[in-house]
């Protein structure tokens, strides 16, 4: 394939697409004025960024491109990969179009580019086919969104997740509703779910509905919708006969606006909406689009710390280039930083050097409320959602109390 | 062509594609070829089924998927080795075809009509695989990874090259065979004119029941191989509507009811989309506008598929039976 | 089993979804029935349709409503050149061919959406986004309540265009009889381009009234696609009247599938019915005979 063949130089042989997009940024840096000498005698350090930028999940595929090249052109501003010579990131770039057998097969086409980090899937299903393919030549793969947990259970030696599992959210999110709910003196005591039905919805609410019962609350009923469903009134009219204390959605952006639009519509009224995995608090264009609606609604969610100073500059980063905040952006942006920050300390490309770095990384440039890195398996033990909860329009992080930026409001309605 | 010419030719070009593994050194051009067998594999399941047939099916992924979740129940539920689920895949999926094929033929669904109820069933199966707990529902199957031969897990692309090789190769040349045998004339019989093959005493619904159930067989395992390739199925996956699309495009674009037909359409498919994303930048989505552009211009200029193309040149006639010609914009 | 007390508003809020189904059903019906042509890019003009209502909302500030004078006229040049111009040109005489050339156009469509507009799923925000009103103590949704009287307008005028209208008569000769319908003078390309362009309009009209209760974005139109053709097979293909009666059906059908067997399983409702009326009524409910 004439398009995946390299060469030692800049640009003559990387995909013409490739150097499109980091060309601009490595003009950037030469007008800023690093010396050109230092680049030209270290070859770029080539990461591959392979997202669903087509199809069904187009728009979370561009965000994650959107922060992991945001984390290139940073990194590269910054001085590159120092222990390196002040190499260049060089980013590889691959449209999943939202199928496992492409991303696999863009994977490959990356190997043999000489590629030397991977940076993927925003899916479960398709970070499930680009880790085993990327597996067989052992080049470092980070995951950068997909949750299920099988994706670091499966013993790949280059599989790292920088961002939790849903294993991890689901208790986080049973834990923490459990300390939110005895502050308030116990209100809750019933709550209903409503997830998607692929695999991250259907996944969380059934860890969800097995931990539930163990803090007192009782699950009065769990319904699976598919997607699109194009119609919530249903679901809004079966929540009304049940009266639950906390409504608890799992699903995409799409479905939550007809969700959160229809329970207003149908005058439903709980202590709480309390998302996971999604939902109007950690969501921007959403608060944006319905600030009455989505007033006091919470998440448990990734989310980056809001005290952090990393954190901040980042999102006002992004902003100003005119990007809306997702999670996708901060947890696609930090899974590159993470891969970069092990070649740093690798000091090589050598494959079995940046996987060892990975695992016994300690990286804490994240902004994220994680702690230092601390890697199992491939999983990074850190890795927490948080709570947050959208107050006078306004996403606040409200819980674990470390990195709260308000008080929780529950139950909403008094 | 004479039938044991096309065979010859059958022979010589499926050897050819032998020397795939031996020339090919980068896995990613592998890949595009094996990826482009298994396309040709679907694409002549439905063949079978919509060119030689006339019976146009847009919900092959009932068997796709029927075989692809067949290998991985038996694996993780049963620990059954998926060599026997490769078996077993293919005659679930025929077994699926025969049962659609029996509701519908029964009825006389034609045309339009049974190609709608081919997607409704599919459908059926997506949901269904949706809610029972054996398929893993929404979760989806992982199969576990144990990279052996044995365990239909290849350590090297050649290795599934060989497989999907052999498949493509046993249903081209069954679809040689059927180009020769009565079974074969009275399809063709029944796709031309239904009526006046029933006068000429052919049993139209055991012919088209035959061909149901090769047609299922063969999709069925392309859903195997896929399973194993890429071990992990969800519903939207193994039943989604993608599949069905791919199946009908293949051997459309190619020439229906022609034996070369979906391996040029297979192969013409994977030029034009790995073209595209080559020519194109990595603007979101514009690869696929022109892929789309591309399959407009061929539909516009090459309306009787590749094989008719080829044909036409060679002997100046169409090879392609004329099914639907005459019957004016329906 | 779901409380007795909310049936009855299920029910209504069935009825007025199916209203929206409908009003997509109906250009496919006609595009059907006239021409026969399975039309793939169906869901991909009904996006472009909702992106039309969203962009003069946006920038405009239009109400959707107003839109009905825009967006259906814009839509239906767009459907007569996209016959005339394309579809008709690439069939070649083969149904196949149409096959393919109109799901080449919904890639083409809905990569140029991804490309232009981006993936984010847009919304518009009116002031009766959230008016209900409440009918035997269910609350149904102003914009929905809406497009159920659309779609029995729209379904009205298209009867009478087709039986009060010389065009209509033309469309009608030429479905039933191509060859005897051009003997009598009758310019066949004109009429199918007309046809289609009809058909497009009525997706321009639903995309008028289905964006004040949905959303827009480029994969938008998929969603509409399936149950579309569900119910021009289960009203009849070419049927105005079963468009109309089968989108309430399957309305009511969905929600009554998604209360007693569950939102995910109870798709299957729709799907059962679909097959069984093709297997034992495969002219619909008020499809003339085949």
């Amino acid at each position: 394939m004439a398009d995946t063949k390299t060469t030692k130089t800049n640009s003559a042989g990387v995909r013409r697409r490739d150097f499109l997009a980091t060309g601009a940024a490595a003009l950037a840096v030469g007008i800023t004025g690093f010396p050109a000498i230092l680049r030209a005698q270290a070859a770029p350090v080539k990461i591959g960024l392979i997202h669903p930028v087509s199809g069904f999940i187009a728009f979370s595929g561009s965000q994650c491109r959107a922060g992991a090249e945001m984390a290139i052109a940073d990194i590269n501003a910054a001085g590159g990969i120092k222990s390196m010579g002040g190499a260049m990131i060089e980013a590889m770039l691959a449209d999943s179009q939202g199928k496992p057998d492409i991303g696999a097969a863009e994977v490959t086409k990356m190997t043999e580019a000489g590629v030397h980090g991977i940076v993927a899937g925003y899916s479960s299903a398709i970070s499930l086919a680009t880790s085993q393919e990327a597996a067989k030549t052992n080049t470092p793969h980070v995951v950068d969104v997909g949750v299920s947990d099988s994706i670091v259970t499966r013993g790949l030696a280059n599989t790292f997740r920088f961002g939790p599992g849903y294993g991890k959210v689901a208790e986080m999110a049973v834990a923490n509703l459990d300390t939110i709910n005895k502050a308030a003196g116990s209100p809750a005591k019933t709550a209903m779910i409503v997830h998607e039905e692929s695999l991250f919805g259907t996944g969380t609410a059934e860890l969800l509905s097995k931990q539930l019962p163990g803090i007192g609350i009782e699950v009065v009923d769990v319904i699976k919708h598919a997607n699109p469903t194009r119609d919530f009134t249903n679901i809004a009219l079966q929540i009304k006969s049940k009266k639950p204390d906390l409504i608890i959605p799992a699903n995409y952006y799409n479905e939550y606006v007809l969700l959160a639009r229809t329970l207003r519509q149908q005058k439903i009224e709980a202590m709480g909406i309390y998302s996971v995995l999604g939902g109007a608090a950690s969501n921007l264009q959403f608060v944006n689009e319905f600030p009455e609606a989505a007033e006091l609604i919470m998440d448990c969610n990734h989310w980056y710390d809001p005290k952090s100073e990393v954190a901040l500059a980042r999102r006002k980063a992004a902003e100003a280039k005119g990007l809306v905040y997702t999670y996708e952006v901060f947890l696609a942006y930090n899974a590159v930083a993470f891969l970069a920050d092990a070649i740093d300390r690798a000091g090589s490309t050598d494959q079995d050097a940046v996987n060892a770095a990975l695992a016994s990384s300690t990286w804490d440039q994240h902004g994220m409320p994680y702690g230092p890195t601390k890697m199992v398996n491939g999983q990074n033990e850190g890795a927490q959602p948080v709570n947050t909860q959208v107050q006078k329009g306004a996403i606040e992080v409200v819980y674990p109390e470390q990195f709260a930026s308000a008080e929780t409001v529950f139950p909403m309605k008094m | 062509m004479k039938s044991t010419n096309k065979l010859l030719v059958l022979i010589v070009v499926f050897g050819l594609i032998a020397l795939a593994p031996l020339l090919i050194t980068q896995e990613s051009l592998l890949n595009i070829v094996i990826m482009t067998l298994y396309a040709a594999l679907l694409g002549q399941a439905w063949n079978i089924l919509g060119g030689y047939g006339g019976q146009v099916s847009f919900g092959h992924a009932a068997y796709f998927g029927t075989g692809a979740y067949t290998v991985a129940v038996l694996q993780i539920q049963f620990g059954i080795n998926p060599w026997i689920g490769l078996a077993v895949g293919g005659f679930a999926a025929s077994a699926v075809g025969a049962f659609i094929g029996f509701c519908t033929f029964r009825y006389g669904l034609r045309g339009s009509y049974f190609a709608l109820v081919t997607l409704a069933f599919a459908e059926v199966l997506r949901i269904l695989s949706n809610s029972v707990d054996f398929t893993g529902a929404g979760v989806g199957l992982l199969i576990p990874l144990e990279r052996s031969a044995a365990n239909f897990q290849f350590l090297t692309k050649a290795g599934f090259f060989w497989v999907i090789w052999a498949m493509t190769f046993a249903a081209f040349l069954t679809v040689w065979k059927i180009g020769n045998s009565r079974f074969g004339a009275q399809l063709m019989a029944v796709r031309d004119n239904e009526d006046a093959a029933r006068a000429l005493g052919v049993d139209a619904f055991r012919v088209k029941m035959g061909a149901i159930m090769l047609s299922g067989f063969f999709a069925g395992l392309a859903g195997v191989f896929y399973a194993q390739y890429f071990l992990y199925l969800d519903p939207y996956i193994a039943y989604g509507a993608a599949i069905s699309v791919e199946s009908l495009l293949v051997p459309i674009i190619g020439g229906m009811g022609t034996l070369f037909g979906p391996l040029l359409g297979a192969a013409a498919l994977h030029g034009l989309s790995e073209l595209s994303r080559a020519v194109i930048g990595d603007a979101p989505g514009i690869s696929l506008v022109l892929y789309g552009v591309l399959l407009v211009i061929m539909v516009l200029f090459v309306p009787r598929g590749l094989a008719g193309l080829s044909s036409h040149l060679r002997v100046g006639k169409p090879a392609t039976p004329k099914t639907e010609e005459g019957k004016g914009h329906a | 089993m779901p409380d007795s007390a909310i049936i009855i508003p299920s029910i209504l809020n069935g009825l007025t979804t199916g209203g929206l189904y409908a009003l997509v059903a109906l250009g496919l019906t006609l595009i059907y029935g006239v021409l026969h042509i399975i039309n793939f890019a169906h869901g991909a003009l009904l996006m472009l349709g909702l992106y039309a209502v969203y962009f003069l909302n946006a920038q405009f500030g239009i109400d959707p409503y107003v839109a009905l004078l825009i967006v259906p006229p814009a839509m239906f040049a767009l459907g007569y050149g996209l016959q005339r111009g394309i579809i008709g040109r690439a069939s070649h005489g083969r149904d196949e061919n149409i096959l393919l050339v109109t799901l080449g156009l919904s890639i083409i469509i809905e990569n140029l959406a991804l490309f232009f507009f981006r993936s984010d799923t847009r919304t518009v925000d009116t002031p009766y986004s959230f008016d209900v009103i409440e009918i035997f103590g269910a609350f149904l949704p102003y914009p929905k309540v809406v497009a159920f009287v659309g779609a029995l307008v729209t379904a009205a005028l298209l009867w009478l265009l087709m039986s009060h209208t010389d065009l209509g008569r033309a469309i009608r000769a030429l479905a039933k009889e191509r060859k005897g319908a051009q003997l009598v003078g009758i310019d066949a390309d004109h009429v199918f381009a007309m046809s289609f362009g009809l058909g497009v309009a009525c997706l321009g009209v639903a995309a008028c009234l289905l964006l004040p209760s949905y959303y827009v974005n480029p994969q938008v139109g998929g969603g509409f696609v399936l149950i579309a053709f569900t119910i021009v097979v289960l009203g009849g293909m070419g049927s105005f009247v079963g468009a109309l009666v089968g989108g309430l059906i399957i309305g009511v059908v969905e929600a009554m599938g998604g209360l007693f067997l569950g939102e995910s399983l109870g798709q299957l409702g729709i799907f059962v019915i679909f097959i069984l009326v093709l297997i034992f009524r495969p002219t619909g409910l008020f499809g003339a005979k085949a």
